[in-house]
């Protein structure tokens, strides 16, 4: 869930406000509040539309996490800078995008074997009784 | 407000679709409860899409493959459709979205990073003048004296006010249903446009065709890229037997066994070594839930759960009557997830690149149809709102725990014994308990403002699932990703699609009613 939004980089833009897709930040006087942190899904929007690498999201979805956040600093701005948002012409980072359905596809490969390597054929439909009865 | 066409949600079969209704020369204002650019799954996904070029031969080894994978529920012709839309449409695009090479002197147009996708149509729909509301749910739709929708209202979140909106024609692409699992990106999918939809009398089909699940690390769900070649492990340290993903429905059942019987860990290490330095640069979101917690995903073993994916990676949706993506209410059409994707994916999931390229072709397709039907209309005098649960209730009106309600929701649908063993025993208790949950909510559920849109919510997913739990029950056999325990085999008399509608009462019917479910 979205943790916290530090005061010292952010430029009070309220893009995060904006985009938010569920409304979790409302306006504030210095920066965005965080005024519906129930409703935040932990889809890192925020962070991928923040331009001033200022808003950090915990990685818990299903609870809040309180400070300090140690790991913050070295993850603000990371996600946006992966998107290639951060620089003009957004460079190339969609490069090896095409890679996903090979990479996809030879894990289940990899898989595949192992299973016949480790454990022989799988069983037939059926094979895995209801787990209560 | 006055427009010629109003879509309902803000994904990538909305806006495919108001792109095509501008093209058509309508006026066009699409309403999103969220914000058109991050709401929905897309944003967070990366839709791959049915691509095949056109050459008579590839396509009709496609459409005969995917034929076969619909176990006697697709459509070729519609098929068909939408190769040909997808091929020349997504390419429009480019002026908004980075297309990258294919490593072949080409341009690698199939697959897109969700968050760029939906950044770049919403640029290209505001480039052509539709007009976008962002955190604007809609809460009811709207119908003239002869029942044909003539727009609809709802409640603007940052503005605290109601809005209406009378249209010549209206589209629902308010996405499919996760039920609050939690999936990623899937927080605003509760199925609203179903129960809008539903209260104007419209039929839906395929809801019992789900769900279909992602594994992911227990405390987030993320994209299923790194788990392809996982090994599993329970809490002793003992590798569990997991069939591997290829089996499908076995697989899951393995993992949801164990589960049930206690922590699960997974084991990355055996990933592509190719993927492991560039996961990040692929899908920049997933390695975040690992290294904001100190892990490393390709080394620390690490809990995981299945995520259930509601209506998502199904087939279910509101049934479509026509070519044009009408659905069986007059002045209302589907499009994406919303509707059902049987037409294309018959039984089995559409995940992978039918839906995606049935969301651009059906929103292509709709968009135009709505275009010529909303331009010739004469906008109606009077509207009737067709809202009913949470807004007038039968009783006396109380205060209802809806993140409870909603907890329960997902639990009947997704608990991994009820789920993926599926049984005539569990389905009935399932159906006691939403319509109890149904009778609550009609007779005491009210509220306004954003509170109403909460509430509304809950109806809808209570709704969808009640259909497609009755759906699932009046299914007595295994076909695609519907998976009876108690009717493994297929049975080819049941090679129809179901039928469901109702509210207060739901019904089910055969399609082809030669072919009634026992």
């Amino acid at each position: 869930m979205i943790a916290q939004i530090f005061e010292e980089a952010c430029t009070n833009c309220a893009t995060c406000v904006t985009v938010c897709p569920t409304l979790v930040l409302e306006e504030g006087a210095k920066t965005p509040v965080i005024a519906r942190a129930d409703a935040c899904q932990t889809c890192y929007m925020c962070e991928v539309y923040c331009p001033s690498a200022a808003i950090y999201v915990a990685p818990d979805q299903f609870a809040r996490e309180s400070g300090p956040f140690p790991l913050a600093a070295a993850n603000l701005g990371v996600i946006r800078h992966d998107h290639g948002w951060d620089r003009p012409g957004e460079g190339d980072h969609l490069a090896v995008y095409g890679r996903l359905g090979p990479l996809l596809g030879e894990g289940v490969e990899i898989a595949t074997r192992r299973y016949a390597r480790d454990f022989g054929e799988a069983p037939g439909r059926g094979a895995i009784p209801v787990p209560a009865g | 407000m006055n427009t010629d066409v109003l879509i309902i949600g803000g994904g990538m079969a909305a806006t495919w679709a108001a792109i095509a209704a501008v093209e058509g020369g309508a006026s066009v204002v699409i309403v999103d409860k969220g914000y058109v650019g991050t709401s929905g799954v897309t944003a967070t996904g990366g839709p791959n899409h049915w691509w095949v070029a056109p050459d008579k031969a590839l396509r009709r080894e496609a459409i005969e493959r995917q034929t076969a994978k619909a176990h006697g529920l697709g459509d070729p012709e519609w098929m068909a459709r939408i190769i040909d839309l997808t091929w020349r449409y997504l390419p429009t695009l480019a002026p908004f979205y980075p297309f990258g090479g294919d490593g072949k002197g080409g341009t690698y147009y199939s697959g897109v990073r969700g968050s760029e996708y939906m950044r770049a149509l919403r640029d290209y729909a505001l480039s052509v003048g539709v007009v976008i509301l962002d955190h604007h749910p809609a809460l009811e739709l709207l119908a003239d004296q002869e029942g044909r929708i003539v727009g609809a209202r709802g409640h603007a979140l940052r503005g605290r006010q109601d809005w209406e909106i009378r249209a010549g024609a209206t589209i629902l692409a308010t996405g499919g249903v996760a039920f609050r699992s939690g999936l990623l990106g899937s927080h605003t999918n509760t199925g609203d446009g179903a129960l809008m939809a539903a209260e104007a009398g419209a039929q839906l089909s395929g809801m019992e065709f789900g769900p279909s699940w992602s594994i992911s690390p227990a405390w987030a769900s993320t994209r299923t890229l790194p788990y392809t070649a996982a090994r599993y492990f329970d809490a002793a340290g003992s590798e569990l037997n997991i069939p591997p993903p290829r089996t499908g429905h076995l697989h899951n059942q393995a993992l949801g066994r164990a589960l049930l019987a206690g922590e699960v860990f997974a084991d990355l290490s055996e990933a592509p070594d190719e993927l492991k330095p560039i996961l990040h640069r692929i899908q920049p979101l997933t390695p975040a839930p690992f290294v904001r917690r100190g892990l490393d995903p390709f080394r620390d073993r690490f809990p995981v759960k299945l995520f259930g994916e509601g209506t998502i990676r199904g087939t279910g949706g509101l049934r479509l009557i026509d070519a044009d993506c009408r659905t069986s209410v007059r002045g209302l059409f589907a499009v994406g997830d919303a509707a059902t994707r049987e037409l294309v994916a018959g039984a089995a999931s559409g995940g992978g690149a039918v839906n995606a390229a049935w969301a651009l072709s059906s929103g292509r397709i709709a968009g135009a149809a709505a275009a010529r039907e909303g331009q010739a209309r004469q906008r109606a005098p009077a509207a009737i709102r067709l809202g009913k649960v949470g807004l007038h209730p039968e009783a006396e009106v109380r205060s209802l725990d809806l993140g409870a309600a909603n907890a329960r929701i997902n639990h009947e649908i997704h608990d991994y014994d009820r789920a993926l063993w599926r049984r005539e025993a569990t389905l009935k208790q399932t159906t006691l308990t939403l319509d109890t949950l149904w009778r609550d909510l009609s007779r005491h559920g009210h509220a306004t403002g954003a509170d109403l849109v909460r509430l509304r919510e809950t109806v809808a997913m209570t709704a969808n699932a009640r259909w497609s739990t009755a759906a699932a029950l009046a299914r007595k056999e295994s076909r695609g990703l519907h998976e009876r325990f108690d009717y493994q085999d297929t049975d080819p008399r049941l090679a129809t699609r179901l039928l469901v509608s109702g509210l207060d009462t739901v019904r089910v019917t055969a399609e082809n009613s030669q072919l009634e479910p026992a």
